[in-house]
């Protein structure tokens, strides 16, 4: 059997008197599309907050290809490939694409203590490759990520992650806010991970959408995983049920 | 061309530099053509820097997202502190480099504490103004000291360049807008700055060490705004404990006609630098005009509004021009 590329191992997560996460066990496998569903307050954005690195666990471990991580901040995430797409909060609007798919990852020319000169000709070469890589059509990568639209902006997120040769890609709830439209685009996006070899995890309110596009569809309920099923054998009966 | 036209309506800046350019001409004109003399320009680009230094570090601060209002008051306190050492027996070297550390000292404490307690840094700066004041005079005792003779007003406040047109005290203004300036676009420093104040949301979550950014803008603004003061001081061959009152306020003006925004992210060093240029242009231009000097502040109050006014307008047309990539 292969490896899991991130096993959470009896994760618990307590705010003041709240038991957030309680005990969950979950293995993620490479290139699979996961749809993780649940209700405010079911712990999702607990645990995808403990993966991306801005909460630690109570308790409980997180192993990348089985062996302990240590992910203690946003960058110790991004540096062990783990990349986090939010519903807002993945770009700063008043700058252009190009910086914005470089923030705190600059190529630079030469460098003192971590800080340098950008090498800003290839920040330029190589955000127009990775929008292009997405498929998305914008305007130059001078333009200011306030002008696009939600659906071009997680296009944006998206194409970052895949520059940066993340192995998991986390979207925290993508498809919130977005037309019809754009949504799919979303979702073509999810799918067109596995063809690049990377394990998506979608968090989404909405059934439909991480049914249209995940392998495996993960349930959670009160701090619990209340369903772990492939996605060919689950019915939606079931799914509201267990919610 | 289009897509220049909106190049330059994004620059935010741009509403100031032709304000400037306007002015020029009004007050040339007004005042017979003394304004633009070499002697006139010898005044204005004299006292220039002391504004404008201390604007650079308003403007970086703010495109950080924060406000220093404690400014005016470190632009008293260091050239005090450097005073009292000087007239201790210090050498220059070292009491310069004291009053630095003050400054450096007071723009961490403004940065910590906003940030650990996340209180808004006006209220911690507006704390910070009347307790570096207060300092300002109680290291004085009330006196004044005198400084020593043998000062090195070589190196920051003689007239130098062609026809003595400026003093030194404008290279190193000049230097230090350029190096702030390529520093907020070329380094990933800048970057960062940027994104700690476009959106502090994201540059947490992209790894970015916000706080660690913040504190450092409020140090290098309270270290220019000392560092403007000494030369101030060394112009005037007196440290007055008063001096730098109320332009904390001008500074600020300075930056948003400049069209730094209040709310962070957007703005420019060389915004600043333009805008910090318009307020000594106008404060010498009505005097040569022979308008009421009182208008002075109306002016500035003026301008600020109609900047801010501007540069909505212009981004708002800007981003009506759509330009499509050339595929």
């Amino acid at each position: 059997m292969t490896q899991p590329i991130i096993s959470v191992r009896n994760l618990h997560k307590w705010y003041s008197g709240v038991h957030a996460i309680k005990g969950v066990t979950l293995d993620f496998m490479p290139n699979e599309a996961v749809g993780l569903i649940g209700d405010n307050g079911a712990g999702k954005s607990t645990l995808i907050n403990i993966l991306s690195g801005l909460q630690r666990p109570s308790e409980g471990e997180v192993l990348m290809e089985g062996k302990r991580a240590d992910i203690d901040s946003p960058r110790a995430a991004m540096d062990h490939g783990i990349e986090t797409i939010y519903q807002y909060n993945s770009m700063v609007p008043t700058m252009s694409i190009a910086r914005n798919l470089f923030i705190g990852r600059e190529p630079l020319k030469f460098s003192l203590f971590g800080l340098g000169v950008m090498d800003r000709k290839k920040m330029a070469e190589e955000s127009v490759q990775a929008i292009a890589d997405v498929d998305l059509h914008l305007r130059s990568p001078d333009a200011r990520v306030g002008e696009l639209s939600g659906g071009q902006r997680q296009g944006v997120a998206i194409a970052r992650a895949m520059h940066f040769k993340s192995k998991v890609m986390i979207l925290d709830e993508p498809t919130n806010h977005l037309a019809v439209k754009e949504t799919n685009k979303v979702i073509e996006f999810v799918r067109g991970l596995k063809a690049l070899g990377i394990t998506g995890i979608f968090i989404s309110h909405n059934i439909h959408h991480v049914l249209d596009c995940c392998d495996r569809i993960v349930a959670m309920a009160r701090g619990e995983v209340v369903l772990d099923k492939r996605t060919v054998d689950i019915d939606m009966d079931e799914i509201m049920d267990v919610l | 061309m289009k897509r220049l036209l909106k190049i330059y309506m994004e620059k935010p800046e741009l509403a100031a530099l032709v304000l400037l350019i306007v002015l020029v001409i009004v007050f040339q004109i007004a005042s017979d053509g003394v304004f633009l003399s070499a002697s006139n320009l010898r005044g204005i680009l004299g006292i220039l820097p002391e504004i404008g230094l201390m604007v650079i570090g308003v403007t970086i601060l703010m495109i950080a997202g924060e406000f220093d209002l404690s400014v005016g008051s470190v632009f008293a306190l260091m050239p005090m502190t450097m005073a009292v050492l000087l007239a201790d027996g210090l050498p220059f070297f070292p009491a310069f480099l004291a009053g630095l550390l003050v400054c450096a000292a007071i723009g961490f404490v403004n940065g910590y504490l906003t940030i650990q307690f996340n209180i808004p840094s006006f209220i911690t700066t507006l704390g910070m103004l009347f307790m570096a004041r207060s300092l300002t005079v109680v290291i004085s005792g009330g006196f004044p000291p005198l400084l020593p003779n043998d000062l090195p007003n070589w190196l920051f406040t003689v007239f130098v360049g062609p026809g003595d047109l400026f003093r030194m005290s404008f290279i190193w203004f000049a230097v230090i807008a350029i190096l702030a300036s390529l520093m907020m676009s070329h380094t990933n420093f800048g970057n960062w700055i940027k994104a700690t104040g476009g959106f502090l949301p994201a540059a947490k979550a992209m790894g970015i060490p916000t706080a660690r950014v913040k504190i450092a803008a409020f140090m290098l603004c309270s270290m220019l705004a000392g560092f403007a003061g000494m030369i101030q001081v060394l112009r005037l061959g007196s440290p007055l404990p008063s001096i730098g009152e109320g332009w904390e306020l001008q500074a600020v003006a300075a930056a948003v006609i400049g069209g730094t925004a209040l709310a962070g992210g957007i703005g420019a060093v060389m915004g600043g630098v333009v805008g910090a240029v318009l307020i000594r242009v106008i404060d010498n231009g009505l005097v040569l005009s022979q308008v009421d000097a009182n208008w002075f502040k109306f002016a500035i109050g003026f301008l600020t509004i109609l900047a801010v006014v501007a540069n909505a307008w212009l981004g708002k047309r800007a981003k009506s021009i759509k330009v499509e990539t050339s595929k």
